[in-house]
């Protein structure tokens, strides 16, 4: 496929791998964190580790949206699902995140709940229009990637004059959860998590641009390099990041040019702004409550809002005992260190959610055979 | 779930749609959230949607900066 398998060349991969075990030094760590689960997911598939030297370590991020829902909100979304006038659609992903008590949408809807999976927002406005007698909520989750197509479905069905159209707004942001990382005490006041340098998102940053990083990249002194999902793309944007670490800089760098402009995609951006606002927090597994790191329907756009329609329980049920998704989503534990992994927990038994997601490290690691032992 | 894949617009459809080739799928989707993309231009593709146009020129010199790395190994 053109702009695919050019960006996955084995011998390019030879290349920059001796590029960079060339410039990386020797007596120094450099420990980078790739945000997006869609770079753990690409270094695990080709195995990227194995190709770089043993001082560059990758830390793998929160960035993989499925992962990042609490427990509480897939509670509340199946609790939607059986209101008896309600049809939910939600993305192929969600429906097998366990909520608490082990139960999933996919269990849900095999006790009788009307649970749809859809591809995209159109699907789900499609069914509105179809089924005039049933009210389609739409469980809406993702990044920055995400909300547009979300935002442009509301925007639809108040232009067709739908009534039964609602979205349950779950879409959050990755500048705001990149910064609580960088403030939390594993990386602040504990020192548990060594973070030298980002690899910065590719998809989201085709949305917001490269420009919204540089706040952090200043304030932090940490270099970001957005990079494109091909393995390719993750080499080059780890030896820029070295480069930047061995000489003392902390620029935003993008590696993803293809696809990437400073400023993003402004009509994508706009239509975000007219339909969504912030909310003060927004709970994520993992990092807990985080400021301004989530979004919610406008006033404006009340009608569609699920929030509003119905009374959606606040609660937070813990993860799964024994389940270390939080951890491993702030980057201090690794898959292999949960007790569970690939025994009790596979993508067919997942018990957490960074099973499910093929973007979940612990889903990726285990599909791709990659349990080495760290150093 | 971010997983987003370039693909080949092929056709403008009415109502800001259009037709395009994923690796020889044929898809139908939104170009809602872009401006100005004509068939023959490269799109990446997420839920249905096109995110933003491909820029051919960058991913040339990207493409470039690797064989050249490429050819200059040992
Ligand atoms: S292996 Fe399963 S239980 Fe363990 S952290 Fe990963 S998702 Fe949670």
């Amino acid at each position: 496929m053109k702009y695919v398998d050019e960006f996955r060349d084995g011998d390019v991969a030879q290349a920059l791998a001796r590029a960079i075990a060339a410039e990386a030094d020797p007596a120094r760590s450099y420990h980078l964190m790739e945000f997006c689960g869609g770079h753990t997911h690409a270094i695990a598939r080709y195995g990227l580790e194995d190709l770089l030297p043993r001082q560059i370590r990758l830390i793998h991020g929160p960035g993989c949206p499925v992962c990042v829902l609490p427990v509480g909100r897939i509670d509340a979304a199946i609790q939607l699902a059986k209101n008896p006038e309600v049809t939910l659609c939600t993305y192929g992903d969600m429906m097998r995140v366990p909520g608490s008590k082990g139960v999933s949408l996919l269990k849900a809807k095999a006790d009788g709940a009307d649970i749809r999976m859809v591809h995209s927002t159109l699907d789900a406005l499609k069914l509105a229009q179809t089924h005039p007698d049933r009210r389609i909520v739409f469980f809406a989750i993702g990044f920055e990637t995400t909300t547009p197509p979300t935002a442009v479905a509301i925007v639809q069905a108040r232009a067709a004059g739908l009534t039964n159209f609602f979205v349950f707004c779950n879409h959050v942001l990755t500048p705001s959860a990149i910064s609580n990382i960088l403030e939390s005490p594993d990386v602040r006041q504990l020192g548990t998590v060594k973070l030298d340098g980002f690899i910065g998102p590719a998809h989201v940053s085709t949305v917001i641009g490269s420009a919204p990083y540089d706040y952090f990249a200043q304030e932090y002194r940490r270099p970001v390099v957005i990079a494109g999902f091909e393995p390719l793309d993750v080499l080059q944007a780890v030896r820029m990041l070295v480069r930047q670490i061995n000489q003392g800089r902390h620029g935003v760098e993008n590696e993803f040019a293809r696809a990437v402009t400073p400023e993003g995609n402004a009509k994508a951006k706009a239509l975000v702004a007219s339909v969504f606002e912030l909310r003060k927090w927004f709970e994520w597994r993992g990092l807990g409550r985080v400021p301004y790191s989530g979004l919610k329907i406008k006033a404006e756009f009340a009608a569609f809002d699920a929030e509003r329609r119905w009374t959606i329980p606040q609660d937070s049920p813990p993860d799964p005992k024994s389940c270390e998704c939080g951890a491993i989503l702030r980057g201090v534990k690794r898959p292999a260190d949960c007790r569970l992994f690939g025994h009790a927990c596979t993508p067919e038994t997942p018990i957490g959610s960074c099973m499910v997601s093929a973007e979940g490290a612990c889903a990726a690691y285990w599909t791709y055979g990659r349990f080495r032992s760290q150093p | 779930m971010c997983l987003a894949m370039p693909a080949l617009v092929t056709e403008l459809l009415d109502g800001d749609m259009a037709r395009v080739d994923l690796g020889g799928a044929r898809q139908t989707i939104s170009l809602a959230l872009v401006s100005d993309v004509e068939p023959g231009d490269y799109v990446i593709i997420h839920v249905g949607y096109a995110l933003t146009r491909l820029d051919a020129a960058e991913a040339a010199k990207t493409l470039a900066l690797f064989s050249e790395l490429a050819a200059a190994a040992p």
